[in-house]
């Protein structure tokens, strides 16, 4: 049973809303997907929201952290949105760092945030 | 009380399967939203741990009193290789595996108890548990 996460086009921003807990084949497919929608609609931009998540392990992390380099390899920029104070924390604790990544409160300050870096 | 459930860990779907089972358990036994997180994500390294170096195991979950303390313990348990150097897995960034898991440090972070049992060649027992404050 393999989920996928849809990926939504936004002018020149892709918009992910990552809506129930990540098994390790769909963080993988998405991975993926995310890369062949970016080399698709030449996007600029993306913004992942991660609201709905109540927590994140270091296979997730690793995952995201992955596709945020990938991203940076194609050219575009990336920002986190609706991490958690539960996910924020635990994330922390267990030792783990996602190191050079644009993040922000909500889809709305990202998307904000976003385009201000992409006009700079 | 001595309620306790597990999860066996062959696949993948189980890591997934015993960490729904352990926020759910948090989630009953009254802990808070980040408690539920660290308890869920502790299960979700200990099951990784099982899947990547011992193949298979078991995740289990019991409710503990001492003293008038309530909480969630977890036993992951395998028969696999063990750990050869007990001292070197609990300082933190020693991975053999490439970095998948965040390793045990993280894990004894999250918790308020850890103990590591390994006999090299028998397998590896993991109990750590989190007090309901």
């Amino acid at each position: 049973m393999m989920t996928r996460i849809p990926i939504l086009k936004l002018n020149d921003v892709l918009i992910v809303s990552i809506q129930w807990e990540l098994d390790d084949q769909t963080a993988i497919q998405f991975q993926e997907d995310l890369l062949n929608k970016m080399h698709e609609t030449s996007a600029l931009g993306v913004v992942i929201d991660l609201t709905p998540i109540d927590f994140i392990d270091s296979f997730i992390a690793k995952v995201l952290g992955d596709v945020i380099n990938m991203t940076g390899l194609m050219g575009a920029k990336v920002v986190i949105t609706g991490i958690q104070p539960a996910v924020a924390i635990t994330l922390i604790e267990l030792g783990i760092r996602l190191n050079n990544v644009m993040t922000a409160l909500d889809l709305e300050n990202g998307l904000d945030k976003l385009y201000k870096e992409l006009e700079a | 009380m001595n309620y306790r459930s597990s999860v066996d860990i062959i696949t993948e779907w189980d890591i997934v399967a015993a960490r729904q089972l352990g926020r759910n358990e948090a989630k009953k036994a009254g802990f808070g939203t980040v408690d539920q997180a660290r308890i869920t994500t502790a299960i979700s390294e200990l099951a990784r741990n099982i899947y990547l170096y011992a193949g298979k195991g078991r995740i289990e979950i019991e409710r503990v009193t001492d003293d008038g303390m309530f909480g969630i313990k977890i036993v992951a348990s395998d028969d696999g290789p063990g750990i050869q150097d007990l001292r070197k897995v609990m300082e933190d960034g020693y991975t053999t595996s490439g970095g998948l898991g965040a390793g045990m440090p993280g894990v004894k972070r999250l918790m308020d108890e850890f103990k590591v049992i390994s006999e090299p060649g028998k397998g590896t027992t993991i109990t750590a548990t989190k007090w309901l404050h």
